[in-house]
């Protein structure tokens, strides 16, 4: 492979390393040595990578968990523009703005689709087994290039602006990173097969639509515990959709899949465990409330779980 | 027969319902719940610290898509691009910002559905361009417009990359969740075709948009009625004093 997802780690150790140095640096951070220290082990993490002993591993997650925990780590006050020369250099630009930032997208989407299987020399040119992050990789690498050539910045300013936005999301970065562990731990000491046994031993399923409803409710519940539906597919499906709506109710697998998967996607939406989608994002968008992406879409996701339960109920006898 | 299954592990869902319930620090609560899992299921400290490591390094890929383009993205609003974004959607005389996001669900669902994810996302779309579009068509409306509004404009924006991006992927073929439900029922005895576990979603990714779209619209009505409120009050305030 030419563009390995190794390149991308050293890359992006790279730069929280740099992004430490500039916290230390940073005398408007009240907490600037925690900080520094939080973004130097995360720096760790990728650099050194598998070569770190586990247990080491282990020790680093813990001490950011803590630092970051008990209010370590801050941000400093950033520097913009000021809006006035912001508003002239929007006009000045105008559209051109827009070309790096589709890049993104679009290079990632070209790369994954069109340049997936192209080889140079006897090699693949992407990672093929993590095309997409190797692909978003070389777009955000092209959208740099082409932004500093763009404005005429050097990538030391690029590194600093990408310092503003990590220090405006700052613990929230590696709360997703964290539950992924977290859930791969609770797979390991065997929490879904215990979770199993309690929802199937506890419940009576002698009606279909109560067995229907604990299927789809229990997905929802699930992965609104785990964070990720796919945690708990396997879990359901196991405990109830096979051994009851399948065999006892002749339920279609394929129908009884979809749309248990589709009842863990609600839960998805209700659930501060997936952070990646509703703590991250109330982070990059400044909102007060953490919570606030959660609660514009619970109204979405209780209706579209009641509909997943009388869908799964009509079709799942086709 | 005895249950071979041990209940002790739940402990760790436990503490992590108590402490999003307690509203702890998240990444304490995590911790926690790292620890009170691996002592449950008998773990030495050696043995979990290692587990914990591994999974760590493991999932660093996961960080990577929001890291990698925070650079090009803080690069190009420093220069301007949240604003250019703004100014452009002012042009647009019909926009508003219920109407901005559903034609971004349309596109963001759509564009899933035929696998191409990566077209939107919170870094790449939302916060440069998704969300200050609709917070600008909202503001040029209705000038004024509360900090709590605009809150949740930005909210809805974030919520709608969502909604668009679930239901869309799942009715791919090629999705990992689908080979993941075809391996799992597979190993189950029971083989299914991911085409037709894809059409069978079909029905609940129509329902999300149509239930999604529908609250976009109300979105629109919401600001409206507020500042309605709002304006009355002012004026009976005023009309209150000689």
């Amino acid at each position: 492979m030419i563009f390995k997802l190794d390149y991308f780690y050293l890359l992006l150790g790279a730069v929280l390393a740099l992004i430490a140095l500039l916290t230390l640096a940073d005398r408007s951070n009240p907490r600037r040595h925690t900080t520094a220290l939080f973004w130097a082990l995360y720096a760790a993490i990728y650099l050194a990578g598998e070569a770190l002993p586990e247990a080491t591993a282990g020790a680093i997650m813990i001490t950011m968990a803590l630092l970051a925990g008990f209010g370590g780590v801050r941000m400093g006050a950033p520097k913009h523009l000021p809006e006035a020369e912001r508003r002239s250099s929007a006009q000045r630009l105008g559209h051109k703005l827009f070309v790096p930032a589709l890049i993104i997208p679009g290079v990632t989407m070209a790369c994954a689709t069109l340049l997936k299987d192209v080889k140079l020399g006897g090699l693949f040119l992407f990672d093929q087994k993590h095309l997409t992050l190797a692909a978003l990789g070389c777009a955000s690498v092209i959208a740099v290039a082409l932004a500093c050539v763009m404005l005429r910045a050097t990538p030391l300013q690029a590194a600093r602006e990408q310092r503003r936005l990590v220090d405006a999301m700052g613990w929230a970065i590696v709360l997703p990173h964290m539950l992924a562990v977290l859930g791969l731990l609770f797979t390991e000491a065997g929490v879904g097969k215990a979770v199993a046994h309690v929802s199937t031993s506890y419940i009576n399923m002698d009606y279909k639509l109560a067995a229907v409803a604990v299927y789809c409710g229990g997905m929802a519940l699930f992965t609104i515990v785990m964070g990720n539906g796919f945690a708990a597919f396997p879990v359901m499906a196991g405990g109830v959709g096979i051994p009851v709506l399948v065999n006892v109710y002749g339920a279609n697998p394929a129908v009884m899949a979809a749309i248990g998967m589709f009842s863990g996607y609600c839960g998805t939406l209700m659930t501060p465990m997936a952070a990646n989608f509703n703590m991250v994002p109330a982070a990059l968008l400044d909102l007060h409330d953490k919570h606030a992406v959660i609660k514009a879409q619970i109204p979405t996701a209780l209706p579209l779980l009641g509909a997943n339960i009388l869908l799964l109920y009509f079709l799942m006898n086709y | 027969m005895q249950t071979a299954v041990s209940l002790w592990p739940l402990l760790g869902v436990a503490v992590i319902v108590l402490g999003f319930l307690l509203r702890a620090h998240p990444v304490l609560v995590v911790a926690a719940a790292c620890f009170t899992t691996g002592f449950a299921a008998m773990m030495p400290v050696e043995v979990l610290l290692a587990s914990l490591g591994r999974a760590f390094v493991k999932t660093r890929n996961l960080p990577l898509i929001y890291l990698l383009p925070l650079a090009a993205i803080g690069l190009l609003e420093r220069y301007g691009l949240r604003e250019h974004a703004q100014a452009a959607i002012a042009r647009v005389k019909a926009a508003t910002a219920g109407r901005i996001l559903i034609v971004y669900l349309t596109v963001r669902e759509l564009s899933a559905a035929g696998g191409l994810t990566s077209l939107g996302g919170h870094p790449n779309m939302v916060r440069p361009l998704v969300a200050p579009m609709a917070e600008a068509a909202a503001e040029l409306r209705h000038p004024g417009l509360s900090e709590r509004l605009r809150q949740r404009v930005r909210a809805m924006a974030a919520a709608t990359d969502n909604v668009g991006l679930f239901f869309g992927e799942d009715i791919f073929v090629a999705f990992g969740a689908i080979v993941l439900m075809q391996t799992i029922l597979r190993a189950e005895g029971i083989e299914v075709d991911p085409l037709h576990v894809a059409m069978w979603g079909i029905p609940t990714a129509v329902t999300a948009y149509i239930i999604h779209a529908w609250r976009l619209r109300r979105l629109d009505r919401e600001i409206e009625r507020e500042l309605l409120a709002a304006a009355a009050q002012l004026s009976a305030q005023s009309a209150g004093q000689p």
